[in-house]
């Protein structure tokens, strides 16, 4: 067949023509994004003028700032009238929003420091990738961080590791036989060095000794870095017992939990905190005088530890039957089951969870303020705005202070989400 | 041929205690309350050195006494002649105020923010996921504080109001002024009154009701009743002869008639607020807020949104796809979809995550002692502590005041989950 002739008969494909411009690209876009009906039309105008509004009232304040001068009434003058930011207050108050005003200045690299290893030693907990050996330093860093902080000899906190180094031989060696037996022996042991420790710290206080710095002069955003982390890492492990406590078969048992659990998680934190404030001291033996932050800080350990136990059980509930039943019929008992079977996948389940109580145990350290500790907001509050010099300047320093959590917040949430797409195997 | 013999008596031996499971769990238990009974006999009789040692004890006469400080946000009459306990009853009610207030406007907020987070509206979806995003994720303290700050920094002095030439006047018709001072709105009252009566006595709990928002409410309630029988009359008219009569309008005529005859019986007009002349106090009458209780409620009111739109997100994507399409398929509307298909599977998953977020921000709000809002954290934990010096028992009582209210709301949200649990056979 020869249409060579047949003039009417193409012989090559046209060229694609281009899909009309309402139907592709950003106009397609638009359409079905932002004008798709008439009220959504109307919406999207009334939010654009809302950002220009924003955007442009914001962005001079921003570009005029003046970022070095000694007060208000300096940055006024540099300023001349025109809108900006006095975030000169930032640059000089440095170091006080982060530290507190009694830290000593020549000192602030220890707390510095501490906060860099800290994301070494959080690391491999993180980041399952990351090799296993870098747990160890993991497992040093409390200590080293306590010794950076708080300075005086290293002695303390070295001896307290060693005492948790027996205890834990001492167990490994009694477990075969029983774990109740291999826990007490590993206590008792623990117990037996740190009592003997205490004459080996007053005889050589000076080895390796930095200054020493009470806990009353922490304050800042290290005194809420410093609770936040400090609770949530003691709150885990006591959380995981109530919540299997609270499961348990043991009717005592069970109950002590569960009216722990509940009498915490019914009261605000700030009353916890006003008996870390003023009632605490009356239930210890008289003459005993310890500091407010570890008072503190035993309230709101026993605070979120309520709220994980809670988080836990729900994991724990989620888990089938079929598991406990498995991990009998291998013969495991208790502890070997709750060990390999059941907390690795209750835990797994409640990781987005404990992310949310201890971003929300974050937020909360600020309410130390109200009880007159001087953490990020105490400081803005007391010092700074209450100083002649910077006395009106709210904008840059609650900024500042909002743009430092929500940092550290939305970070810690990002990740728990992140963490869930890599553990999620597609069964429950 | 063989005989049965029993089996060997098993004795009891002591190590069973621990090597047995039938009786392990008892030596545990036992072990436990042993420790427990210890731990607070040592809490107790610390305790009871310390206060030997300081000459106090464990007292309530102090709620009886004076309490010598004035509350500037009240809703029933004190004076600082009044009773700690009066005190810290205002206190209460202060509390019961906020958590009320911003329960409401939070639910408001936040439905609104979920749902519009799910708008096809790509620039709303996205500001709506940065609102909540930027409240979750900052300390609520930190909000209250800003809030009071902007307050002061930016509204205009009461004193602005003063003068034959005054900068600001008020807006709304005279019903609304806006000052640093707080905000002064009308204040419905009644020129034929039926009065007050006092519940709870004469003492420190009195609570003077008005007689009439109590009738109001009583007609609001008969016309709710009148509207509901006369609805389903309706439904049982249009069943018999399927004509429906009218029933919008009469239900118009139901709620309102009645109120409004009421309203003109008991003389109802707006009072306040109104100059004084006077240049300390230029402001008077009407209902008056304070900044502190303003700055408390929306502070509070946007934070828990944010929480509250991630639940009415989630609980409206927690309902597949299918089930909007099945009831398509059925030929029920868009909007009897929603009432009748969506909502109520949705409303199971929303409401047990709300009735927590209300429980957050009920204990949230005794942040109002940041801001100086006299709740029962600042009356009875804060200056009633502070003067008295009696820290057990004032921590003890807020303690508990909490805790009724969280039990007694669990155990509403228990109830509720009851009622609407998936019945499964």
């Amino acid at each position: 067949m020869d249409n060579k002739d047949i003039f009417y008969v193409r012989e090559q494909m046209l060229p694609e023509q281009a899909p009309p411009a309402t139907q592709s690209g950003i106009v397609k876009w638009m359409r079905d994004n932002l004008f798709s009906s008439w009220f959504n039309s109307l919406l999207t105008l009334v939010a654009i003028y809302f950002v220009i509004k924003i955007v442009t009232g914001a962005f001079p304040w921003f570009a005029n700032g003046v970022w070095v001068s000694n007060s208000l009434a300096e940055c006024r003058e540099i300023l001349q009238g025109k809108t900006g930011g006095c975030f000169a207050v930032l640059t000089e108050r440095w170091h006080q929003l982060l530290f507190g005003f009694k830290y000593p200045d020549d000192q602030y690299w220890r707390p510095t420091l501490a906060f860099i290893l800290l994301f070494v030693a959080v690391s491999p907990v993180l980041f399952i990738a990351l090799p296993r050996k870098m747990l160890i330093f993991t497992g040093l860093y409390p200590f080293l961080a306590f010794w950076l902080i708080w300075g005086g000899t290293i002695l303390i906190p070295v001896l307290v590791l060693v005492g948790f180094i027996v205890g834990y031989i001492i167990f490994t060696r009694l477990e075969a036989q029983s774990f109740a037996m291999a826990a007490l022996g590993g206590i008792i042991g623990a117990a037996v060095i740190w009592a003997l420790s205490g004459f080996v710290t007053s005889a050589a206080s000076g080895v390796l000794a930095l200054e020493a710095v009470p806990s009353r002069d922490m304050g800042g955003f290290m005194l809420n870095m410093i609770l936040g982390v400090v609770c949530v890492s003691l709150s885990l492990p006591i959380g995981i017992l109530l919540a299997l406590g609270r499961q348990s078969s043991m009717p005592i048992i069970k109950w002590i939990c569960v009216v722990f659990i509940e009498f915490i998680r019914g009261v605000p934190l700030i009353t916890l905190l006003f008996v870390a404030n003023v009632v605490l001291a009356y239930f210890l033996p008289p003459g005993t005088n310890f500091d407010l932050i570890l008072r503190v800080i035993i309230m709101i350990t026993m605070f979120s530890s309520a709220y994980i136990a809670e988080v836990i059980r729900g994991g724990l509930a989620a888990l089938p039957t079929g598991q406990y039943e498995a991990a009998d019929s291998l013969g495991l008992d208790y502890t070997q089951a709750t060990r390999l079977i059941i907390m690795p996948q209750a835990l797994k389940i409640s990781i987005p969870g404990i992310v949310n109580v201890a971003v929300g145990l974050f937020k909360d350290t600020t309410l130390v303020s109200v009880i007159s500790m001087f953490d990020l907001v105490g400081m803005i509050r007391g010092p700074i705005l209450a100083s002649t010099e910077w006395n009106g300047v709210y904008w840059e320093l609650w900024l500042f202070a909002v743009f430092l959590f929500f940092v550290i917040c939305y970070g810690i949430s990002q990740y728990s989400q992140w963490l869930e797409r890599q553990l999620h195997r597609g069964h429950h | 041929m063989s005989t049965l013999s029993d089996p060997p008596v098993e004795r009891f031996q002591l190590s069973q205690l621990i090597n047995d499971t039938r009786y392990r769990s008892y030596t545990f238990q036992f072990i436990a309350l042993i420790l427990l009974v210890l731990f607070f006999a040592y809490l107790g009789s610390n305790l009871v050195n310390n206060l030997r040692e300081a000459g106090l004890n464990i007292s309530f006469g102090f709620l009886s006494e004076p309490a010598g400080y004035d509350i500037n946000q009240r809703l029933l009459d004190y004076n600082s002649q009044d009773s700690h306990l009066r005190a810290s009853f205002l206190g209460l009610i202060n509390t019961l105020i906020i958590a009320v207030l911003g329960c409401f406007t939070a639910t408001i907020i936040g439905v609104t923010v979920g749902v519009l987070r799910l708008s096809n509206n790509w620039l709303v979806a996205k500001i709506m996921a940065i609102y909540v995003e930027i409240f979750r994720n900052v300390p609520v303290l930190i909000w209250i504080l800003i809030i009071m700050a902007i307050f002061t920094a930016s509204l205009p002095h009461m004193r602005s109001f003063h003068g034959d030439d005054p900068e600001n006047t008020f807006a709304l018709f005279n019903t609304l002024a806006v000052t640093k001072q707080g905000v002064w709105f009308s204040e419905p009252m009644f020129s034929r009154s039926l009065g007050e009566i006092s519940l709870f006595g004469s003492h420190s709990l009195r609570f003077d009701v008005s007689l009439d928002f109590v009738a109001i409410i009583a007609v609001l309630m008969a016309s709710f009743f009148g509207a509901r029988a006369w609805t389903k009359h309706a439904n049982k008219v249009q069943q018999e002869t399927g004509v429906r009569p009218n029933t919008s309008l009469v239900n118009l005529a139901i709620w309102f008639v009645p109120l409004i005859a009421l309203l003109i019986i008991l003389g109802f007009y707006l009072d306040g607020p109104t100059l004084t002349g006077r240049k300390l106090k230029p402001i008077d009458d009407g209902i008056y807020l304070r900044n502190s209780l303003i700055a408390l409620w929306f502070a509070l009111s946007i934070y828990t949104a944010a929480f509250i739109a991630e639940n009415v997100r989630a609980g409206i994507l927690a309902i597949s796809k299918g089930q909007t399409e099945a009831a398509a398929s059925l030929g029920l509307r868009p909007g009897r979809i929603m009432n009748l298909v969506i909502l109520p599977q949705a409303l199971r998953v929303i409401i047990p995550p709300l009735i927590s977020q209300y429980l957050n921000l009920t204990k949230n709000s005794s942040l109002a002692i940041a801001v100086g809002y006299m709740d029962i954290t600042g009356t009875l934990g804060g200056i009633t502590l502070n003067q008295t010096g009696r820290a057990i028992e004032c921590v003890l009582m807020l303690m508990l005041f909490y805790l009724t209210i969280s039990l007694s709301i669990s155990a509403i949200m228990n109830a509720y989950n009851n009622a609407v649990k998936l019945k499964e056979r």
